[in-house]
């Protein structure tokens, strides 16, 4: 029983810790002193070298939409709807979800795993004790890049998926091509737009969060390094989605 | 050259400990712990492993809050500070960590400069000559632009000492700088730890497991055992009083084994 109540105690205290580490790397994102250049390096780190990814992704989810796509459109003779079909299902859902949730297992885990293994040679309290706010310092550049880096990645993915649809169902599958443009031209609204673009913001915040959370509080030793990467990349990978959820109902 | 200017007021203590204790889940680590390192001087803390030494020097600059006790530093008493009080506090204090904690992500030179680009407004012209200045006083000129990784393990030991010196500190301090080096490298950083500390002037503390190496260098000695310091003194005074239990700990150093006395005796 009384391990049961420590297991609810120690469970809000942690959840707690979590809120606040967001509201601290949040408060030193805007409060002097500055580092740009810090952020700037994690928006190359994040964004720049996750691009090529984004690309690939980006244009086999097209391809294979356009090829579904055509596929279920032709049985109701819509073909001509397909443009319109893959662009709104890209920019509104799966451009999104799909890039956060690649950026998150690359540049995520990857990020859990510097900051853990900094945690577990003292690093972090090396700064510490050189009167340096060692969240201030490598947090909050992280999460200002997140929120740069994810909306213009998320772009990035809906243009090449567009593309690629085209690619598949127009080039491949005999969809008419013109009205697959129009059909994006006359269908999508800037809701549509600023829809997905909300949702890439918070999946940035929600994804340097987690990871940098998890990193931070790694346990010092071996396994303790490799359990906070993994655990950051699967709590941040629910945590898109279920988010991903709540901002649809908001928004819709 | 000239050392710092500390004004110290000789006869004050750099740093007191006061019947500190902390616990962690289930262990009472620190037990009351009383200690003083005496300004101007390099006071050891050696003891079994386990006995909470490097817990008691996390303590000493706030990097753990105690349970319960007071330490004071120049006067100050600190335990209840936060924020730019605290860091006011810490900016008189230069650590060197177990392994180094060099930042991998930098080379050499900008881990030495981190505290001088980050703390202070000097020119990089300053800094630079800082920099240079504090490698050559721990013996290592023109490794400026290697990273930690290239390193040995020593020399990586000597790069976090200069990081730790740069700013000038009125106190050092040090958590195992020698373990793992082998025997002439011991003796070599014993040996710059105490020019070290008279070319700068300043108060260090150190933990060290290399007993009786370091009495070489220690001007006072704080032994601990079961969370608490059970001997304190000179290293004469230390040796002369036939505590059973400080005797037991130098014979097991010596056989190279160490022993876990039972409380009863």
């Amino acid at each position: 029983m009384e391990r049961f109540g420590a297991l609810i105690i120690d469970s809000i205290t942690s959840l707690g810790d979590f809120l606040l580490f967001l509201m601290n790397a949040g408060a030193y994102v805007v409060l002097p002193p500055y580092k740009p250049r810090l952020a700037v390096r994690q928006v190359r780190i994040i964004g720049a070298d996750s691009l090529l990814l984004i690309v690939l992704i980006g244009a086999f989810t097209g391809m294979v939409l356009g090829l579904q796509g055509y596929n279920t459109l032709r049985r109701f003779g819509s073909e001509g709807a397909l443009g319109t079909v893959v662009a709104l299902v890209l920019v509104r859902e799966l451009g999104p979800v799909l890039a956060a949730l690649m950026i998150a297992a690359r540049a995520g885990s990857a990020m859990a795993a510097e900051l853990g293994s900094m945690q577990a040679s003292e690093q972090i309290d090396a700064l510490t004790v050189m009167a340096i706010n060692p969240v201030q310092y490598l947090v909050s550049p992280r999460l200002l890049a997140g929120v740069i880096s994810f909306p213009l990645l998320t772009s990035v993915f809906d243009v090449i998926g567009i593309w690629g649809g085209y690619a598949v169902g127009v080039g491949l599958m005999g969809a008419p091509g013109g009205s697959y443009l129009n059909g994006i031209a006359q269908n999508m609204t800037g809701n549509d737009v600023t829809t997905g673009l909300y949702k890439s913001l918070v999946f940035g915040v929600v994804v340097m969060w987690v990871c940098c959370y998890k990193g931070y509080h790694a346990q010092r030793m071996a396994t303790g390094v490799s359990r906070a990467t993994t655990e950051a990349v699967v709590l941040s990978s629910v945590l898109i989605l279920a988010s991903d959820y709540v901002l649809t109902s908001l928004l819709l | 050259m000239a050392g710092a200017n500390h004004n110290h007021q000789r006869g004050r203590n750099a740093i007191e400990v006061r019947e500190l204790r902390r616990r962690f889940d289930r262990q009472q680590v620190l037990n009351g712990v009383n200690v003083d390192c005496p300004t101007g001087m390099i006071t050891t803390i050696v003891g079994p492993s386990g006995c909470g030494k490097t817990v008691l020097l996390k303590h000493m600059n706030l990097l753990l809050r105690p349970d319960s006790g007071s330490v004071v530093i120049d006067g100050d008493e600190i335990t209840r500070m936060r924020g730019r009080e605290l860091d006011r506090v810490r900016e008189k204090f230069g650590m060197l960590f177990q392994a180094g904690a060099l930042f991998d992500s930098m080379t050499v030179r900008d881990n030495v400069a981190f505290p001088l680009v980050e703390q202070t407004r000097l020119r990089p012209a300053a800094i630079e000559a800082k920099v240079k200045e504090t490698l050559a006083a721990v013996g290592l000129d023109g490794v400026g632009r290697k990273y930690p990784s290239e390193l040995s393990g020593g020399m990586q030991k000597r790069v976090a000492l200069a990081r730790a010196l740069v700013r000038e500190p009125k106190i050092l301090m040090l958590d195992e700088p020698t373990t793992g080096l082998d025997p002439t490298r011991i003796s070599a950083i014993h040996t710059l730890v105490r020019e070290t500390q008279q070319k700068f002037d300043l108060s260090a503390v150190m933990v060290s497991h290399d007993v009786p190496d370091v009495f070489e260098i220690s001007d006072r000695v704080a032994f601990m055992h079961d969370g608490k310091v059970h001997l304190y003194g000179t290293v004469d005074e230390v040796m002369n009083a036939h505590d059973e239990r400080f005797e037991h700990f130098l014979k097991g150093k010596a056989e190279g084994v160490e022993h876990e006395l039972g409380p009863g005796r």
